[in-house]
């Protein structure tokens, strides 16, 4: 930790945590489980630390994950490992179980969140893409204002660049309509042992399935774009294709047409994710339809 | 600082904490609970592993005040008193812990689970030790410890029975599965390693490294560094009072560099201070003026002329010729004529990577003064007395003033026998008059530490139809780095096992040893031949296929045996088990296909769905022991007590590799003692002999023979009291069960020590073995000892969409002479196994133009539980005549085969050759789909 630091906030509501961040005025910063904060972050971005930093891990009423009317809500206190092992993740939103369920191994499960997942703002986060395919939003704390939801893409400004400054920004919590009647989701990622330790790519989807039809299909891909990415395109193409293989296949051009496949040193090369993004579609996209499937 | 209340192991501690520490900091360094180990503090090897209220967190990034008012279970929390957690007895009884580094992370993560599921599988093992790192075991006896431990645990049996590989008829002692000795102090986590002693007063240490590869040094200003509150010493090369260069064959290696700089871990200056954070913080304050120089950064280049010279005056001492460390040849027949009358030849060039031994412990040592005058140097060597003429050396200083006190050893597989922070230490410490530790953190280990050769091969070898070699032409660059570690002894052992195990009238290589800007290399487990062993396998593969040759039979009909003579000319007389070690594989191979209703003859390749299968064969051999004529000794002291129990000694180190146990059990076996009553102390250099370096598979060789042979003169010795006692001739007495006996009476062995002692004899008697004489290469005959042999198969699956690869099966025969400890011999075949299998799948230490790109470990992926193979493990007894007991050397063979094994499988499972390692699914990909 920045020997910087000189406070550990462990608030218990979100009121105290909105206090303290007022109080600090932009010189603390909320973390969560700091897997990715006490990694990467307070390493390599150099910089000033913060005097303090604001754990919301344990907040009152935010640390599960619960049913709101229409919605699948998750709050900043919830785990990776919560997560997966919530029912109605699991029911309702397999994508997001089984991104969540990748990340890192199990202490790393046991203390990190979703919300830090989304404010670390890479463009190929696993809990990230799956809550960008299931059209999820977040909730946003200000001090001194209204809770306000927003959907998730506006959450992004670029590569590592989160909308949500952490620090005067809570990321309270996510939520999303979960998977329904004759709909299903899922999430493929592949990864490489050498070099950089993130994916090579990932992708999630969410699909609606009709009389063999493709009612509707949410596709979320990175890094494939600056932030994560929906595939407007192939979403938009696969739109009242028949749920088959054939359909997967003819989809693939549209996919690698709208995306940006770069080389990155250590990480992969262009022509190598070219290759493996149909890949994660076919698998992806064949498991949500076996699911929609199951789900009629 | 506020003071907390912690609650660790139902118990509440005050503890004074800052905002910034880490539960890590709290439990071992204000609660000194040091059961709990630090590998990376990035959150990536998981052996910090401790529970908060139950659930497995990482201490080392886990905040200390979030903790607070949670309860705390550590691994020193497990045990009842002397009764082990179930956990922890499964552990010492499989085998399980080898180093013991990583030990409570396992267990740590073992329990969570096991608290949860009485019965987990296999799968839920996997699962959840995904991310808890082990670098010794191979993890087979873990997974097979949990599962005994969770039945125990749920009222089954609490008696866990590794299932071990099938070994001759053993002895009293020897030949039996016998725990480590330092087993249980290893799971309950009381074992000391070096960064767990804390000394009164005691400062930290921190190393300002240079950072680029190779340039001229203009200034060091050190003034913002002294002027930080809390620095008590800053010092650089004009602070060196003895000579400021070290190294293990030429010195060459500044202590602290002043005119130049050769690589980007060079060491500029060192500061102590109240705190590790603020002598790092110091350390990031001194400035250094650099004059660039132009960079070599490969062994190819480097040899060019008008290359830039890494040593521009070549070091005292040294064959080195420009860039050129060392270039060492091998000549067998007339391999021109050769090549050219054989019906086939491949050539091929290959390439290795450097790699990383990764051991979980970073290096850490320290240094004090002690009251008589005199430097103590506590660090996990593996090579004390080579550390102890090299500290001494620097601080110019006679031998006898410096004291090397070996710590436990968190694994070291040849990464832990060049200098280290040890001479910075004992600087700093002769500076300030205080002790002063110097933990390397995670990224300084990889930033300077000797690394495995990257080795470059071009090679050709020409076969007849019948498929005999005829001859091996091959030429080999290996990448030293910037100074000479042991580059000259590892690039000769992969010149002359260039070869590889077979009989081949007409062989010729030509290797270079050479400096480049590049991290220095150095001993890797394998010394070498774990690269050669890549190259030669993967060409003679290519040689099966063009001859429509089963590999296997090409392999059988080439293999050293018995009055085959080797490529430096050495005739084989005995102990050439690969033959047998062939065979052992066929027939297990065999019997793997008929289970899934196929047969030899069936093709070895197949697919499922989208993952082809493919079975890879190759084998190895290594030497054991120095050779080359070097004079390979170790002296042992054993010293008898009259409580019946005796201590071994022997500066020799324990890397995890067993070596405590072989001494013991030699000790135990020779004075008919039960193996509880044989202890080893290990490397005190003022306490124990010189036992020798930890290297080329030699110390249960070198190091055993030793043991016995004091042993033996122990036993005569005591022979002649116990016969006064007995009132029979000494030729009657027997030792056994802890008693000495003639057919009539006995007394015991704890009596015939007091009588001695009352007698004023010596109860302590020491002796030195020296292992029968080696040739140079070049000068034929015995250039080794022995040989140890193995071959291997593997099942790979490789994923048709993404190129990745899995290693799913290694049926593995090893011939290790004599099994001196099925248990510990287990340990060292799937470590070896697992080891080998990163360096052909994961590991890859990236540097570029000098510059490292692996600085932490989320960049260097060693194997974790899920990659592990299923081993099939079966043991070969080839005996070594001048072996104890026959025994050769474990410790490397086991590590070299499964690479080719690997790669040939792939290219049977897909029809690629792998010439580059570490394998790249990318590459894979690209090349199928080409
Ligand atoms: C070994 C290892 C493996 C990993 N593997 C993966 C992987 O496979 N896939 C993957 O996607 N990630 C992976 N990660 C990264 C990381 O674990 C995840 O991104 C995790 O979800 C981050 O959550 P956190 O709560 O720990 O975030 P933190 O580290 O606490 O925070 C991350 C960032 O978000 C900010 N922040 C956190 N919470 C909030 C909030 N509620 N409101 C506002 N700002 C906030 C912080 O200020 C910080 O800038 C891995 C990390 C490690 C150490
Ligand atoms: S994960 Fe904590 S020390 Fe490696
Ligand atoms: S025993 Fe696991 S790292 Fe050594």
């Amino acid at each position: 930790m920045p020997i910087g630091i000189q406070d550990y906030h462990t608030p218990a509501t979100l009121d105290e945590a909105l206090d303290l961040l007022g109080r600090y005025n932009g010189s603390s910063r909320v973390v969560g489980g700091g897997t990715d904060y006490f990694v990467d972050d307070a390493r390599e971005s150099g910089g000033q630390p913060p005097h303090a930093l604001i754990d919301v891990t344990g907040l009152q009423g935010w640390q599960e994950v619960r049913r709101e009317g229409d919605h699948i809500v998750i709050g900043c206190g919830a785990t990776h490992t919560r997560i997966v092992a919530s029912p109605l993740v699991q029911q309702g939103a397999a994508a997001l179980m089984e991104s969540c369920g990748l990340i890192g191994g199990p202490q790393v499960r046991n203390v990190g969140t979703l919300m830090g997942n989304i404010a670390h703002a890479l463009p190929a986060a696993d809990g990230t893409l799956s809550l960008l395919a299931l059209d999820g939003e977040v909730a946003v704390a200000t001090p001194g204002q209204a809770l306000a939801w927003m959907p998730l893409a506006q959450a992004f400004r670029g590569p590592g660049k989160s909308a949500i400054d952490s620090t005067r920004q809570i990321l309270v919590a996510a939520r999303f309509r979960p998977t329904g009647r004759s709909e299903g989701s899922a999430f493929a990622r592949v990864m490489r042992p050498q070099g950089v330790a993130l994916p090579i790519a990932g992708l999630a989807c969410r699909v609606a399935v009709q009389n063999g039809t493709i009612e509707r299909a949410a596709i979320a891909a990175g890094p494939v774009a600056p932030t994560p990415f929906r595939a407007a395109r192939t979403e938009a193409f696969l739109r009242g294709k028949p749920a088959s293989a054939d359909s997967l296949t003819e989809a693939i051009p549209v996919l690698l047409g709208e995306c940006t496949l770069r080389t990155s040193p250590h990480r992969a090369s262009a022509e190598y994710r070219r290759e493996v993004l149909p890949a994660l579609l076919r698998e992806a996209m064949t498991r949500a339809l076996e699911r929609a499937a199951r789900a009629a | 600082m506020p003071i907390v209340n912690f609650n660790v192991n139902g118990q509440t501690h005050p503890v004074e904490v800052a905002a910034s520490d880490f539960l890590a900091t709290v439990l071992r360094e204000r609660l000194g609970l040091t059961g709990t180990k630090i590998g990376c503090n990035e959150a990536e090897c998981g052996i910090c592993t401790v529970l908060v209220d139950g659930t497995p967190v990482n201490s080392c990034i886990y905040p200390a005040l979030k903790a607070a008012g949670r309860a705390i279970t550590t691994i020193e929390g497990l045990a009842n008193g002397e009764k082990l957690h179930p956990l922890q007895q499964a552990f010492v009884e499989h085998g399980a812990t080898q180093c013991g580094f990583c030990t409570s992370g396992l267990i740590m993560n073992g329990k969570a689970l096991i608290d949860h599921n009485p019965d987990p599988s296999v799968d839920d093992i996997k699962h959840a030790l995904k991310d808890t790192l082990c670098r010794c075991t191979g993890y087979a006896s873990v997974i097979h410890a949990i599962q005994d431990a969770a039945r125990a645990q749920a009222g089954g049996p609490r008696t866990f029975t590794p299932s071990l590989p099938e070994t001759i008829e053993p002895l009293n002692v020897i030949g039996r599965p016998l725990p480590r000795p330092d087993a249980v102090a290893k799971v309950t986590g009381a074992a000391k390693y070096s960064d767990d002693f804390q000394f009164e007063g005691m400062l930290y240490g921190a190393t300002k490294r240079a950072g680029v590869p190779h340039a001229r040094i203009l200034k060091i200003d050190t003034t913002r560094a002294r002027a930080v509150p809390g620095v008590r010493a800053v010092l650089t090369h004009a602070d060196v009072p003895g000579k400021n260069l070290h190294g293990l064959v030429v010195a060459d290696w500044p202590v602290l560099c002043g005119d130049k700089v050769r690589y980007a871990g060079d060491a500029i200056a060192i500061v102590a201070a109240d705190t590790s954070a603020i002598a790092h913080a110091a350390a990031d304050l001194i400035e250094v003026t650099y004059e660039p120089l132009p960079v070599v950064d490969n062994p190819v280049d480097a040899l060019k002329p008008g290359a830039p010279l890494v040593h521009e005056v070549p070091p005292v001492g040294s064959h080195v010729h420009g860039n050129e460390l060392k270039h060492i040849f091998v000549n067998k027949g007339d391999v021109d004529a050769g090549l050219r009358e054989s019906d086939v030849v491949v050539s091929g060039e290959y390439q290795t990577a450097t790699t990383e031994h990764a051991f979980l412990e970073p290096e850490c040592s320290i240094a004090r003064i002690t009251p008589d005058g005199r430097y103590e140097v506590i660090v996990g060597s593996q090579i004390p007395y080579s550390d102890r003429k090299q500290v001494a050396d620097a601080l110019g200083i006679p031998e006898k003033q410096v004291r090397i006190k070996g710590a436990l050893i968190g694994g070291g597989f040849g990464g832990k026998e060049d200098i280290t922070g040890q001479i910075h230490a004992a600087l700093l410490a002769r500076a300030t008059g205080r002790p002063v530790k110097i933990l390397y953190r995670r990224d300084e280990s990889l930033l300077v530490h000797p690394k495995r050769h990257a080795v470059r091969f071009v090679l050709s070898i020409g076969a007849m139809k019948d498929g005999r070699i005829n001859a091996l032409k091959v030429e080999l660059w290996g990448d030293g780095g910037a100074y000479a570690s042991l580059s000259d002894k590892v690039m000769t052992r992969a010149a002359t096992h260039a070869s590889g195990p077979y009989d081949i009238p007409h062989v010729k290589i030509d290797c270079h040893a050479v400096y480049t800007n590049n991290v220095p290399c150095g001993a890797f487990r394998g010394f070498g031949v774990t690269q050669s062993a890549f190259a030669v396998e993967s060409v003679l593969d290519e040689i099966a296929r063009q001859l429509g040759m089963d590999p296997i039979a090409l392999r059988e009909k080439n293999a050293l045996r018995v009055g085959s003579t080797t490529n430096t000319g050495a005739l084989i007389r005995e102990g050439a088990g690969l033959l047998k070690c062939i065979n052992r594989v066929r027939e297990a191979f065999a019997r793997d296909l008929a289970a899934h209703g196929r047969d030899l003859n069936s093709p070895r390749h197949w697919v499922e769905g989208n993952k082809a299968y493919g079975w890879g064969f190759a084998t190895a051999y290594k030497n054991t022991g120095l050779g080359g004529g070097a004079h390979d000794k170790s002296e042992v002291e054993i010293e008898a007590y009259e409580d019946g129990s005796v201590e071994a000694r022997c500066s020799a180190a324990e890397i995890g590799q067993g070596l405590p146990g072989v001494m013991a059990a030699i000790a135990a076996e020779e004075l008919g003692l039960p193996f509880e009553k044989a202890r080893v102390l290990l490397s005190d250099t003022d306490l124990t002999p010189d036992g020798g370096p930890t290297t080329a598979s030699r110390q249960t060789f070198v190091t055993g023979n030793a043991t016995r042979m004091t042993a033996i003169k122990l036993r005569k010795h005591l022979a002649e009291v116990a016969a006064e006692m007995l009132d029979v001739t000494p030729e009657a007495v027997r030792f056994a069960d802890g008693r000495v006996s003639d057919d009539r009476r006995s007394v015991s062995f704890g009596e015939v020590v007091a009588q001695a002692k009352r007698e004023g004899r010596d109860t302590r008697l020491s002796n030195e073995y020296e292992a029968p004489e080696t040739r140079p290469l070049g000068t034929g005959g015995d250039m080794h000892v022995a040989f140890s042999y193995a071959a291997q198969a593997a099942l790979v699956e490789v994923n048709l969409d993404t190129g990745e690869v899995a290693c799913k099966k290694v049926i593995s025969a090893t011939d290790v002479g004599r099994a001196l400890n099925p248990l510990a011999l287990q340990g060292q075949v799937e470590g070896g196994i697992v080891m080998c299998l990163g360096n052909a799948l994961t590991e890859e230490y990236i540097i570029e133009k000098g510059v490292p790109f692996t600085n932490k470990f989320a960049r260097y992926k060693m194997p974790n539980i899920k990659q592990m193979p299923e081993i099939v493990n079966l043991v070969v007894e080839d005996p070594a005549a001048a072996g104890p007991y026959g025994a050769k050397g474990v410790g490397e063979i086991s590590s070299i085969p499964t690479t080719p094994a690997i790669t040939n499988a792939i290219r049977e499972a897909i029809g690629v050759r792998v010439t580059r390692l570490p394998v790249d699914q990318e590459q894979l990909l690209l090349a199928r789909s080409a």
